[in-house]
């Protein structure tokens, strides 16, 4: 049973039709649709190998969907590269996070700045952006390291040099795959105070997480995946509600 | 360019032997490279070391190449297994794999071929069997039996090969090495051991390629060179891990080849293959029979 | 320091480089310095891709040759100054480059590699099959006796050789620097999050093959006037290849330093053992020190000499290879 979400004025910021994907024989997505609105917070959950990560490859370029569309802001986005959709204001993290090893912290912040800020429009003064690096470590905690190298950092603090760079990149839409994964109650609360504050600057943020608390306390609509598959749509405490959800993720 | 029906059926069949032989040359990278992703372009220069061997041997006791490969072959596994581990300790495990192994890798080839000139010199050097020499005729068909001879023993080794990777333990270990490490370290399997194998296998096959290739034709040090890009290029147009797929391409590539030495000139030949890897690799990285 | 400022001191060593020459009085040290400088080219080109990239090119010698052949087939239709000459040798190398890449730098990486051996070979054979430009014979070019205001042509040829050097440095030096230096970084290091991050990988490492081809056809276009026999097998030697890969990866293939010190180093090493010692030896050494080195000292000497003090820590964050030269201390 599908709970389609409620509907803010005007068209919605990623429009998902239909989408499918497989890899040979095996179908990771099936004719899956989705609605995001401006500025809301959505939760993606389900469990290991439902799907999530693909969709999100899907969605952001990575991986290239067999059938259906995904469109971004009022754009078409199929055949479009994965940096073309960052520049357009489509952002990711990585489950498994992929720093830019050879790079300092403050130069893996400048990357998206140089290429998918930059691109949008007369760019920042050289300075400019080496203040506006520094100002996200702030952000997120990393500041007295900026000079440091990726390697240095615990997982934690890599979480949110992920977290960090995906911010640089100045999305409209951000999408947060597993960044609590591992965390203690605290980091964990930390993330979700930044993309909470995120969202509260107007970037819209999809949340793929496993730790429900978290998932339940940010959410203000909820999609689940099981199987590659879409079984609910909608509001949180309803989805949770729904013996459909309960047999098929909650059961296990 | 003239054209007459005999010429074209000796150059096919021709073609398909001598496919035959590319697909034993090419069977340690499908090995190493399809299964392993190691690009091991030093291979060549290994079968080069397998023919010079099968030489020397031969000039000094008599002993027919094939039956020194053989012989040879425990040799070859452990510089290939050797090999592996060096490459493990100083590339796959630091994650430097791809620009520092090619690098290793071509510096192996390079060190091999200057060392056999240095101890060889570049003369040309050839082996002596019973069965170099005699031609076969059946109709309007040659077929010289120092081809005919590798050919046929070259598919022998592919069928052997083939029946260890799918009907015995480590055989199965190491197509599963390349998908699946963790499930392999849940069965206690040692998946570096595994590669180790594998690569040890992939060097030994060398040996006996090595052996084929100097009763086809006569084998000095840089000879070696112009495999490499055949290689390759059947490795990837069969699919890359398939000892099937590399066989059908061998052939493929050999008929080809062939056809275009007959009709248009031996010295265009070594361009054939290579052409064809640049046309693969643009058109459809997967190859014939995909992955 | 700025580049201009950068350039300027180039020249002024190269000058002095030039002087040193003169002064030693004998042809030879030319024919060997052009050797020496031909390689920094060579070598600070390859590192553009390679090293900058992670994208390792084992066609060197194809890049090479086709600035050589160019040169030789301008002579037969219209002989120019080699100054144009190096400019069409550039053009030349820098569209195979750009074409080649965009036939395979789709594909990971390996396939590159695997590409670039293979075009060595098509074109060596489609040389090989041009009697236009003589073909397996060999072709002739007649170096002039003397030029002024330079006296001996090969005086010249090593002036030409020069200019060429400190313009390579100086390019691998900006880009180090710049916002593509930064976005070459990232695709060797991840490049799938580089394009989730927004860099066009694609036409990044399209930039980066045509430019590193392109300055290897200039290396390769004064060629047929200094050997004045060329035939394929000299324009696609082997030497090339490994010596264009050896350079960089044993001097250090994160900076610009890199190459020119294992340049300097081999190629000072390998003209002094051809005169003393067999070529095949030298090449056996040159592949010796490359295997050791990738082995051993995975970031050249650069990484050796960063281990006996702290790398230096620049505030302004601009330099991308002084937090990329081997681990922190």
């Amino acid at each position: 049973m599908t709970i389609t979400g409620t509907e803010a004025a005007g068209a919605p910021l990623l429009a998902v039709d239909s989408l499918s994907k497989r890899f040979g024989g095996f179908v990771a997505l099936q004719g899956i649709s989705i609605a995001v609105n401006r500025g809301e917070r959505i939760g993606l959950i389900g469990p290991n190998g439902s799907g999530k990560s693909t969709l999100v490859n899907c969605i952001c370029g990575t991986l290239r969907n067999e059938a259906g569309s995904v469109s971004f802001d009022g754009q078409a986005l199929d055949g479009t590269n994965a940096h073309q959709r960052t520049r357009r204001g489509l952002s990711r993290t990585f489950q498994l996070p992929r720093p830019f090893a050879s790079l300092s912290l403050l130069d893996n912040l400048r990357i998206p700045l140089l290429y998918a800020v930059a691109a949008r429009g007369p760019g920042r003064s050289g300075s400019a952006i080496e203040e506006r690096c520094v100002e996200l470590l702030r952000e997120v905690g990393l500041d007295s390291k900026a000079k440091r190298l990726p390697r240095e950092l615990t997982q934690v603090e890599m979480r949110k040099l992920e977290l960090a760079r995906a911010m640089a990149a100045e999305p409209k839409l951000l999408i947060a795959d597993e960044s609590m994964a591992g965390l203690t109650h605290s980091e964990v609360e930390e993330i979700l105070n930044l993309l909470m504050r995120l969202n509260a600057q107007g970037v819209t943020v999809i949340l793929i997480e496993h730790i429900m608390r978290a998932v339940m306390s940010f959410s203000q609509r909820l999609v689940v995946l099981v199987s590659g598959h879409k079984i609910a749509d909608g509001q949180p405490n309803a989805v949770m509600r729904d013996p459909e959800v309960e047999r098929a993720y909650l059961g296990q | 360019m003239i054209f007459s029906f005999d010429l074209l059926i000796n150059a096919v069949i021709s073609g398909i032997l001598i496919g035959a032989f590319y697909a034993a040359v090419t069977s340690g990278i499908t090995l190493s490279f399809g299964i392993l992703d190691i690009v091991n372009i030093a291979h060549p220069a290994f079968i080069i070391l397998g023919s010079y061997v099968a030489y020397i041997v031969n000039a000094t006791f008599g002993l027919d190449p094939i039956i020194t490969a053989i012989l040879a072959t425990p040799a070859f596994y452990a510089l290939g297994s050797a090999i592996y581990q060096i490459y493990f300790v100083s590339f796959e495990r630091r994650g430097q794999e791809s620009m520092r192994g090619l690098a290793f890798f071509f510096g192996l080839l390079f060190i091999t071929e200057v060392t056999l000139v240095l101890y060889f010199g570049v003369d040309y050097r050839y082996v002596e069997a019973p069965y170099i020499g005699p031609t076969l005729h059946f109709a309007s068909l040659d077929i010289p039996m120092r081809i005919l001879v590798p050919s046929l023993v070259s598919l022998l080794l592919i069928a052997v090969l083939q029946l260890f990777l799918t009907r015995t333990f480590v055989g199965r270990a190491i197509m599963a090495v390349a998908q699946d490490q963790l499930a392999l370290r849940l069965l206690a399997v040692d998946p570096i051991r595994i590669k180790r194998i594998a690569f040890g296998i992939s060097i030994a096959t060398a040996s006996l390629a090595g052996a084929f290739l100097i009763i086809i034709q006569p084998v000095e040090p840089s000879v070696g060179r112009e495999y490499i890009g055949r290689v390759f290029a059947i490795c990837v147009l069969g699919g890359m891990g398939s000892l099937p797929g590399t066989v059908i391409a061998a052939m493929l590539v050999g008929i080809v080849e062939s056809l275009t030495a007959t009709f248009y000139g031996p010295s265009w030949a070594p361009a054939v293959s290579f052409g064809f890897l640049l046309l693969t690799l643009a058109v459809r990285p997967a190859g014939l029979l995909g992955r | 320091m700025r580049t201009p400022v950068f350039f300027v001191i180039c020249l002024i060593v190269g000058a002095a480089v030039y002087g040193a020459a003169v002064a030693l009085g004998n042809d030879y040290y030319f024919f060997a310095g052009y050797v020496v400088l031909q390689y920094i080219v060579l070598a600070t080109a390859w590192n553009i891709l390679g090293g900058y990239c992670g994208y390792v090119n084992f066609g060197s010698a194809a890049f090479f040759a086709l600035g050589a052949y160019s040169t030789v087939a301008m002579h037969r239709i219209y002989p120019v100054p080699i100054p144009i000459l190096v400019a069409i040798g550039g053009v030349v190398s820098g569209a195979v480059g750009f074409a080649m890449g965009y036939l395979t730098l789709r594909l990971r990486g390996a396939f590159f590699a695997i590409a670039t051996l293979a075009l060595a070979v098509v074109l060596q054979t489609l040389i090989v099959n041009w009697d236009f430009v003589g073909g397996s014979r060999g072709a002739y070019i007649v170096r002039p006796e003397s030029i002024p205001p330079f006296g001996s042509y090969i005086k010249y040829l090593f002036f030409i050789m020069i200019l060429l050097a400190v313009g390579a440095i100086t390019i691998a030096r900006l880009i180090e620097r710049s916002r593509l230096g930064y976005g070459f970084a990232t695709i060797r290091d991840d490049e799938l999050a580089a394009e989730a991050t927004g860099v066009p990988t694609l036409r990044l490492k399209l930039i980066a093959t045509t430019i590193s081809g392109g300055l290897m056809g200039m290396a390769g276009a004064p060629f047929p006037y200094y050997i004045g026999f060329l035939q394929p097998s000299s324009a696609f030697g082997l030497d090339y290849a490994v010596n264009s890969i050896a350079m960089p990866l044993i001097g250090g293939t994160t900076s610009w330093v890199g190459p020119l010190i294992g340049a300097i180093l081999l190629g000072s090493l390998q003209q002094i053992a051809t005169v003393t010692i067999s070529s095949a030896v030298n090449l056996l050494i040159v592949g010796f020190l490359l295997v050791g080195f990738v082995i051993a000292a995975p970031n050249g000497i650069i990484g050796l000499v960063k281990f006996e003090r702290r790398p230096p820590r620049r505030t302004n964050g601009k330099q991308v290879s002084a937090d990329a030269l081997g681990p922190a201390p």
